[in-house]
């Protein structure tokens, strides 16, 4: 405690972003749900409109919100206990993105360990296999679901493994940026920084033909099972976090060749780091998980 | 650049009174504007959610299907449920939260506090949207507010996108406001507050604060499968792609069961604070009530199968589960023992914040009690899905935490608006809530013990004569809740002034600014080192 030093805490003035914010989550939740009915109906709705829009309020909004945040910042109204805020709010949502994960890494360890098997017959469910689907067979990956549905299965070597040393790689090249900027060495920060944003989009590239691969080689599709499944949501999901922490470390890069960021003021920078080490330890948990055992 | 620094000067001129107009709401960063709205939005929900309620309670009114179809009234249950939990509950703590945690812990606001109007203002568009799926063709959620599959896959409504998404936004709302509670209790605390020294309310926020943050996630994965397995072809709950329909009740009752105690826990710190000024006492066994809630927190991650003992798994886990689950009751009885003990020998008086108190403590234990009956695996088989099981958890929830909130509000009510609230029809409010709320659910346990099950809008005759009783206690328990609204808008209207420490025996922060609470609180930390609250007797 007695560390701790207690400057004047900067309380922002009011702002409009909150409730532009809100409005467009609104949007999004109201036009996705519809879109998804459009699609189930095969229906010309106007649900992907509403959709679009809300995005399109909700990047307004991001874009507004972080522009106040770093005018703010750089006229210097933030004080050290707010940099200890932002990280630590920016740790406990990299936390909850975690328990998210994790939910479908139950899915996974559940249907696996659990649901398959007793498909197949384990512990006391003879009778489940016998009568209700005979003649399904428990294997890992589930290659014929007990309702008959085929698939091939994704292999680790090959596309996985270079995907998963491209993004250890990134995780390496994204903390020498960090080293750089904190020891004033803006040079080794944008080499770095520019290698880094570089592997993620090659890690994007490739997740995307290996996709394609799954769909027209494969027939590894979404609906092809559990393990389809499993497989489509946590890599999809991943795919998602790692598109939004590329695009974390293009703005951060965009700062950082403005002039942004001193080796003791860099919360935007530090936050994106983390975020992207987070996702480079979920890859290699789903490296291990789902692709090779 | 010069903006900003315009809009700060702006900034600290209407330093100690609130801007006006409908903006003042909008743009607020204000963490008593914030707290109003959670807590004004949370009754508005209290009372939507109550209105179904009432549907519910008058078909039950007699055997046979009188008012409305099977269909709406599984609507009913289901958004009834929905509602009360994530509108009206939740929402009414992380209204007080908002209120109460800067001042008690002598912080100037939340600590990100635009963040804090956007997880404000994300609920009302969640709400509209869920309520609107209601008017749907083929109508709104019917599978009860557990969405079970395949209840909400294979048989569910278009309705089921809009509300995936729904509790999606609500979710992140949730989130949102959970990090500023838990950034603010770290960070923002002033000079000499350590943590053993926050009041319990805090405490238990902070606890109740990093449930959320840990479990609203798995709720987002849950309604994300059900989801992919209505639109998209995916089989998570579905034996046919390999998927399992009870995987559904795990990873759902994961979420849940945190959940029930992220609804219980500030309750139990807002008690903690009413029992000891009422009392004239320091809180017996501080340092205890804060490892209790620890460990409540941490069991509640270790039981949720309890909600599943009928559903099939092996008899390990159910045993486990079993377990567990009693195991919670040891640290909830140490919390009712410091609430009597703090009250043993006290000088009590008895006002409205603590008559509420008092009730909560005896109905949630209650409540408690018919929980641990709940927890034993082989009688369970005969409660599971009866009014048993409504009873215990309408004990927990309505005469616990909204109780628990009801005190609340009347405990700080002066400090909020400055002026004291009508005591007479505060007492009629609560002693018309306590009967009603014990007519309307007490019965109940003998309908479920006979064998009437939840969530079925007729029944067999013998049910007839206690659920007219259960029906006339609810509508009784929704009229009193209008005393409510009536006394809150009388105090916000006017009222005798209020002083800086209304309540004799109150300790903390909050009572030493003026009533009502200046708009900004604390620009400078106060030194809690030298009277630290509640720090008399448990060092």
């Amino acid at each position: 405690m007695a560390e701790q030093k207690h400057e004047k805490y900067y309380v922002p003035a009011s702002s409009p972003w909150p409730i532009v914010g809100a409005i467009g989550l609104g949007l999004i939740a109201f036009g996705a749900g519809h879109t998804v009915i459009d699609m189930k109906n095969e229906a010309d709705g106007w649900g992907i409109n509403v959709l679009l829009a809300g995005i399109v309020v909700i990047l307004v909004m991001l874009f507004g919100w972080f522009r106040d945040q770093i005018n703010e910042s750089m006229s210097g109204l933030y004080s050290k206990q707010l940099g200890h805020s932002y990280r630590q709010g920016m740790a406990w949502f990299i936390f909850s993105e975690i328990m998210f994960f994790a939910a479908f890494f139950g899915a996974l360890f559940y249907a696996r360990v659990i649901a398959v098997e007793w498909l197949g017959g384990a512990s006391n469910n003879v009778m489940t296999n016998e009568v209700l689907w005979p003649g399904f067979e428990a294997i890992w990956p589930l290659t014929e679901t007990p309702g008959g549905i085929e698939s091939g299965a994704m292999g680790w070597l090959g596309l996985p493994l270079y995907n998963t040393l491209i993004l250890i790689t990134s995780s390496f090249t994204c903390h020498f940026a960090h080293v750089g900027l904190e020891k004033g060495k803006r040079k080794q920060l944008i080499g770095w920084l520019g290698v880094t944003i570089v592997l993620g989009l090659i890690f994007l590239y490739l997740q995307g033909a290996e996709y394609v691969h799954a769909y027209q080689d494969l027939g590894l599709t979404l609906d092809s099972g559990i393990y389809g499944n499993t497989f489509y949501m946590l890599t999809g999901f991943h795919g998602l976090h790692v598109t939004l922490g590329t695009i974390m470390l293009i703005v951060m890069f965009l700062r950082v060749l403005k002039g942004h960021f001193t080796p003791e003021g860099h919360f935007a920078f530090q936050a994106t780091s983390w975020y992207w080490h987070f996702v480079d330890v979920v890859w290699v948990c789903l490296f291990i998980f789902v692709y090779i055992l | 650049m010069s903006t900003v620094v315009g809009e700060m000067d702006q900034h600290d001129d209407h330093h100690h009174h609130a801007p006006s107009g409908v903006t003042r709401w909008l743009f607020t960063t204000n963490h008593k504007d914030i707290g109003s709205m959670y807590l004004w939005f949370s009754f508005i929900m209290f009372l939507v959610g109550g209105s179904m309620a009432m549907v519910i309670r008058a078909e039950l009114f007699q055997p046979g299907l009188q008012l409305v179809d099977p269909h709406f009234f599984n609507q009913m249950t289901t958004v009834h449920g929905l509602i009360m939990v994530f509108g009206a509950v939740m929402p009414a703590f992380t209204g007080l939260a908002n209120w109460m945690i800067p001042m008690m812990i002598g912080a100037p606001d939340m600590a990100l506090p635009r963040m804090n109007n956007w997880s404000f203002w994300i609920l009302p568009f969640a709400f509209a949207i869920l309520l609107a799926s209601l008017f749907m063709e083929g109508g709104g959620p019917a599978f009860g507010w557990t969405f079970y599959a395949p209840l909400s896959t294979t048989y569910s409504s278009d309705s089921t996108a809009l509300f995936v998404f729904s509790v999606h936004i609500m979710g992140i709302s949730s989130i949102m406001g959970a990090i500023n509670v838990i950034v603010t209790i770290m960070n923002m605390r002033a000079p000499g507050m350590t943590y053993m020294k926050m009041p319990l309310f805090v405490w238990s926020w902070f606890i109740t604060a990093f449930l959320l943050i840990a479990v609203m996630p798995v709720l987002a994965g849950a309604v994300t499968m059900v989801l992919t397995d209505k639109y998209f072809g995916t089989s998570f709950f579905d034996a046919a792609g390999g998927g399992d329909p009870v995987m559904f009740q795990h990873i759902f009752w994961f979420f849940g069961h945190p959940e029930v105690y992220i609804m219980i826990l500030p309750s139990f710190g807002i008690v903690s604070a009413i029992i000891p000024a009422f009392a004239r006492k320091p809180l017996f066994g501080y340092a205890s009530m804060v490892y209790a809630t620890a460990a409540i927190a941490g069991l509640s991650f270790l039981v949720w199968a309890h909600h599943m003992f009928t559903t099939g798994m092996p008899v390990f886990a159910e045993l486990f589960f079993m377990y567990c689950t009693m195991l919670i009751s040891v640290p909830t009885g140490v919390k009712v023992f410091n609430w009597v003990a703090t009250m043993w020998r006290g000088s009590i008086t008895f006002e409205t914040p603590m008559l509420f108190s008092l009730a909560f403590v005896i109905l949630f234990t209650i409540g408690g009690f018919s929980g641990l009956m709940l927890a034993i695996t082989p009688v369970d088989f005969q409660y599971h899905d009866t009014y048993f099981v409504v009873a215990h958890f309408h004990y927990v929830l309505v005469s616990g935490a909204i109780f628990s909130i009801m005190a609340a509000a009347y405990f700080w009510l002066p400090k909020w608006t400055g002026h004291m609230y009508d005591e007479g029809l505060a007492k009629l409010h609560f002693w018309a809530s306590l009967i009603s709320v014990n007519v309307l659910f007490f019965p109940m346990h003998f309908a479920g013990l006979a064998g009437m099950p939840r969530r079925i809008p007729d029944y067999s005759i013998q049910f007839a004569d206690i659920n007219q009783i259960v029906s006339i206690g609810g509508f009784a328990f929704g009229l009193s809740q209008l005393i409510f609204l009536w006394v809150v808008i009388k105090c916000v209207k006017g009222g005798e002034k209020a002083p800086a420490k209304p309540w004799e025996g109150a300790e903390g922060l909050e009572w030493t600014v003026p009533s009502p609470a200046p708009y900004h609180t604390f620009d400078t930390p106060p030194d809690t080192s030298k009277t630290p609250p509640e720090a008399q007797d448990h060092g």
